[in-house]
């Protein structure tokens, strides 16, 4: 009997089938990372019994709830646009999961007033949800769901519905909420970032499978997959190293390495790594590709050209430097990395 | 006003200011008359009638026959009778829309179906057919009758019940639309609240829907009023009784038309009355 979520969430729905395993010990914020339509929202559904499993189970500190339904998990969630009931106070909403479980109405409402206290609504108790703002209603969302005195928390894209000048300020306040909390915790997001500052683990799930698990340092560090990435900003190659070369599968291409490894391995490089040049340099870096100019776009005040080739990349260079190379879609150009910005790891 | 001329050149002038801002407005295109005639018609022919009625009522002595006791019998009557068989058409067709909105049973459509006819027979016959089945002698009728002793045709509760007949699926449809439009996820967030199925249509679908209900009883409290042919087969037209005021007007148009239309003033003015008063509060989803 282990504490915290145990979960093998099997899903079939026609085309998409989502099968991932899942565990958040208590006191620990899981986030479930993953492009759209990767089945992460299914598998938050699925943990609070707003969807059936086809297959797998939910276990909750040992409590077998695969098939409770979702009035009978101790399960609180936040929903993606917080679903706060209109024709209810802020104090009215945070009680409402209190009295659900036969508290009286003072006596949820006076939890309810420690619970809005706790996240700084206190002054807002009597506030109808329309008058909040977006991060106000998140922290009301919040402790409605914390107030049933949840074993599992879920959060779904819980800062997806606020504008960026906001996002910051909320995710901070956020994190510090989550980490007062003895209770596991599943957080959906979308956005690396949302991942990285509020998680313990990071659960990467793509096309309903996990493909990733990791502490957020060493996802961001160690990607395993095109899309974890393009989101942590690392060109990655998976191939077989002999000695200091990489053979990359699937491309006529060769990385050199500072030192020797053996087997399947990954290897990343970051954009800002690559030197690009017109004519083939001298003194010939270990790690020189011909390749071709598929398009340019701003990366902040860098620009990101993306080549194509027998190892097709992502260089960051400056305006100036793009000036210098007049680079156009199509234009051939050579690309350099020195073999010590080389990270490799075993596949 | 030429046909192609906009409103707005033919608006009297105002201030010097608005005067520009109308010259620079896009003009609106060539008028749709098509469509403006027939509308108009259609609005001549519904106010005319009331236009009638109010040339033709006998102004001079309308205060004291307002004041006939058969004339306050039958309002009472219609009002009591209207608005119980609205309470018994909420108490029972919430729950009836909510089966049929939020639940899948085999034969839902058909049941849909079944709630829609009162709305479109002729009410007589939906008489007829509540004397066959609660008449002294219809089928279930019978047994009130041998078993408690109770005879419903021709007593006030007759009325209701024809009126109910009559008036509950409008608020059945009416409650049904708002349940099918209110978004489920809220009754989802209720539940993982700890909200068993019940709690959440008290606490939540309901407040939500309470537009709807709203609406939905006003539409039966309308009909219900207005209520003539299923009352007069299954209820009778006894003064003070089962006489509400559509039979009393009908019966005075036999005898003294202009009692008639006094009774139809009241009527009239009781029903605009309740929109009225309903019209920016609940009835917004009408």
């Amino acid at each position: 009997m282990s504490a915290g979520l145990d979960a093998r969430l099997v899903v079939d729905r026609g085309e998409f089938r989502l099968d991932a395993a899942l565990r958040a010990r208590p006191g620990e914020v899981v986030a479930l990372l993953g492009p759209n339509g990767a089945g992460k929202s299914t598998a938050l559904r699925a943990l609070a019994g707003l969807e059936s499993l086809t297959g797998g189970h939910v276990r909750l500190d040992g409590r077998d709830v695969t098939t409770a339904p979702p009035e009978r998990r101790p399960v609180g969630m936040v929903f993606q646009d917080y679903l706060l009931f209109d024709h209810l106070s802020a104090l009215d909403n945070v009680a409402f999961g209190p009295r659900c479980a036969g508290a009286g109405r003072a006596e949820a409402r006076a939890a309810a007033a420690r619970l809005l206290e706790r996240v700084g609504l206190a002054a807002f108790a009597r506030a109808r949800p329309r008058a909040l703002s977006g991060g106000q209603a998140q922290r009301v969302a919040l402790a409605r769901a914390l107030a049933v005195r949840p074993r599992l928390l879920l959060l779904d894209e819980p800062l997806a519905a606020l504008d960026v000048h906001t996002r910051a300020g909320v995710r901070a306040e956020l994190r510090r909420h989550l980490a007062d909390l003895d209770c596991a915790t599943v957080l959906v997001t979308h956005d690396p970032l949302d991942a990285m500052v509020l998680a313990d683990r990071i659960t990467v799930v793509e096309a309903g499978r996990v493909v990733q698990e990791g502490a957020p340092g060493d996802v961001a560090q160690h990607p395993r997959t095109g899309y974890v990435a393009r989101l942590v900003g690392l060109n990655l190659y998976r191939g077989t190293a002999h000695g200091t070369r990489v053979e990359v599968a699937g491309a006529g291409a060769e990385v050199a390495l500072p030192e020797p490894r053996a087997g399947e391995v990954f290897v990343a490089f970051p954009p800002r790594a690559v030197a690009l040049y017109r004519e083939r340099p001298d003194g010939s870096p270990r790690n020189l590709w011909r390749l071709r100019t598929e398009g340019v776009e701003r990366f902040g005040d860098q620009v990101r050209v993306h080549l194509d080739g027998p190892l097709p990349l992502r260089a960051d260079i400056t305006p100036a430097a793009l000036a210098e190379l007049r680079l156009d879609t199509g234009t051939p150009v050579w690309a350099a990395v020195k073999a010590a910005e080389v990270r490799c790891y075993p596949a | 006003m030429t046909p192609g001329s906009p409103p707005a050149e033919a608006a009297p002038p105002e201030a010097a200011g608005t005067r520009r801002a109308a010259a620079l407005r896009v003009r609106a295109g060539r008028f749709p008359w098509p469509l403006v005639v027939p509308a108009l018609i259609g609005l001549a022919f519904l106010v005319l009638p009331f236009a009638g009625l109010l040339v033709r009522a006998p102004w001079a002595s309308l205060g004291t026959r307002l004041l006939l006791p058969e004339v306050r019998g039958a309002l009472w009557l219609s009002l009591t009778t209207a608005t119980a068989a609205t309470a018994v058409s909420v108490l029972l067709g919430v729950p009836l829309a909510w089966l049929l909105a939020r639940t899948a049973f085999p034969g839902r459509r058909l049941v849909r179906a079944l709630v829609t006819v009162p709305m479109v027979i002729p009410p007589v016959v939906g008489g007829v057919a509540l004397l066959l089945a609660l008449g002294r002698r219809g089928l279930v009728g019978g047994y009130l009758d041998a078993w408690f002793g109770v005879s419903l045709p021709f007593t006030p509760a007759a009325v209701v019940l024809a009126q109910v007949f009559v008036a509950m699926p409008f608020l059945v449809i009416s409650v049904e639309g708002a349940l099918r439009g209110a978004d489920r996820r809220y009754e989802e967030a209720a539940a993982t609240l700890g909200a068993s199925r019940a709690v959440v249509f008290w606490r939540v679908t309901l407040p939500m829907v309470a537009p709807g209900v709203a609406a939905g009883a006003v539409l039966a409290w309308a009909r219900a009023l207005g209520e003539f042919g299923a009352t007069i087969t299954f209820a009778g037209n006894f003064p003070g009784r089962t006489q509400t005021m559509p039979l009393a007007v009908y019966l005075a148009m036999q005898e003294s038309p202009e009692s008639a239309i006094v009774l139809s003033l009241v009527l009239l003015a009781v029903s605009l009355g309740v929109l009225v008063a309903l019209r920016d509060r609940w009835t917004g989803a009408l």
